[in-house]
């Protein structure tokens, strides 16, 4: 299936979830947060929410430097 | 009212639609405060000083150190050591001395923040750190003050324009302080696109004019070359915007 990560359309393989996406591409979830389909979830529902074809997807870093 | 000189130095600005000479009255009685002087607050303050944004309030309690002048560029090597409210109050007013610099020289806390934002139209958060970042949005947003949000990180930096009631809010963006140490390098350049956007971003809410980041978030990518603004919405379970919000006023924070 497809969804938009960040903007790019991806192939993402059936029951992937949003913590394991993360770690397919390596980040460390502690310095990110997701919007998933213009909602917000909780930290803790991260490893529960799998992904459907069609999903967008924004993985955002911490940022806080000035 | 504006003067002879005024109209001279405004002139490439007051002739853009949606300043005018309006406009640029409007920006002389502004009041605008930049929370933290350094990679972000010294282009902020400069293009807010050159626009002829009348009143600007410099909040930072830090001395200037040789390792800040890869990105905080209204600071100089002859500042190392001296306040950075001090260094950076004496180059905007050799840039518009007709523009009222208020030094605030102390650190921002739960105490105080209500009393150094209250003068202010627009609050342009420009920290070094989270717990900074948190105080100054936990705050405005019971205050009713829209803060101007951004922030840098390596060749990358993020961008939201916060109008308490009206948009997200900070925690709807990061719910709680991230684990870790955060990463400390930045190139200076990455600092100076966000800076000046921001001071883009206060003007444009001062004036009423143009399409603020509200409920959107820009994303910039120094090495991609790239900017991407995306939609970003309100938490449905946010401790202070949501629902069922459960901090009523700042003294729970
Ligand atoms: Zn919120």
């Amino acid at each position: 299936m497809v969804a938009k990560i960040n903007g790019k359309e991806e192939n993402i393989a059936n029951g992937t979830s949003l913590l394991s996406l993360l770690e397919l591409k390596s980040v460390n979830p502690d310095f990110v947060v997701i919007e998933y389909n213009y909602e917000i979830p909780e930290r803790e529902k991260w490893g529960e929410i799998f992904i459907n074809d069609g999903d967008n997807i924004e993985i955002v870093k911490f940022m806080g430097g000035g | 009212m504006l003067s002879e000189s005024d109209l001279i130095r405004y002139e490439r600005q007051i002739m853009l639609d949606g300043i005018g000479i309006k406009g640029q009255e409007k920006l002389k009685f502004s009041k605008v405060l930049i929370a933290g002087i350094g990679g972000l607050g010294s282009p902020a303050a400069y293009y807010l000083a050159a626009a002829g944004v009348g009143t600007i309030g410099l909040a930072d309690f830090d001395e200037v150190s040789l390792s800040n002048l890869n990105r905080q560029i209204l600071h100089r090597t002859s500042d190392v050591g001296r306040l950075k409210v001090d260094s950076a109050a004496e180059k905007l007013s050799l840039l518009n001395p007709n523009v009222k610099i208020n030094k605030h020289n102390i650190k921002l806390t739960a105490g105080n923040i209500a009393d150094e934002v209250k003068d202010y139209d627009v609050i342009i958060d420009a920290a070094d750190n989270f717990e900074t970042r948190f105080l100054i949005n936990d705050s405005c947003y019971f205050l009713q003050k829209p803060v101007v949000e951004g922030a840098v990180c390596g060749f990358e930096g993020i961008l939201m324009t916060i109008v308490p009631g009206k948009t997200p809010c900070y925690r709807c963006l990061y719910p709680d302080l991230p684990k870790g140490e955060p990463f400390k390098g930045i190139i200076g350049m990455t600092a100076g696109m966000i800076g000046s956007l921001q001071a883009f971003e206060a003007v444009k809410l001062l004036l009423g004019i143009g399409e603020p980041l509200l409920g959107r978030l820009l994303i910039f990518d120094g090495l991609n070359a790239s900017f991407r603004v995306i939609d970003w919405s309100k938490k449905r379970n946010c401790p202070f915007c949501g629902e069922n919000a459960i901090v009523k006023n700042s003294a729970e924070i």
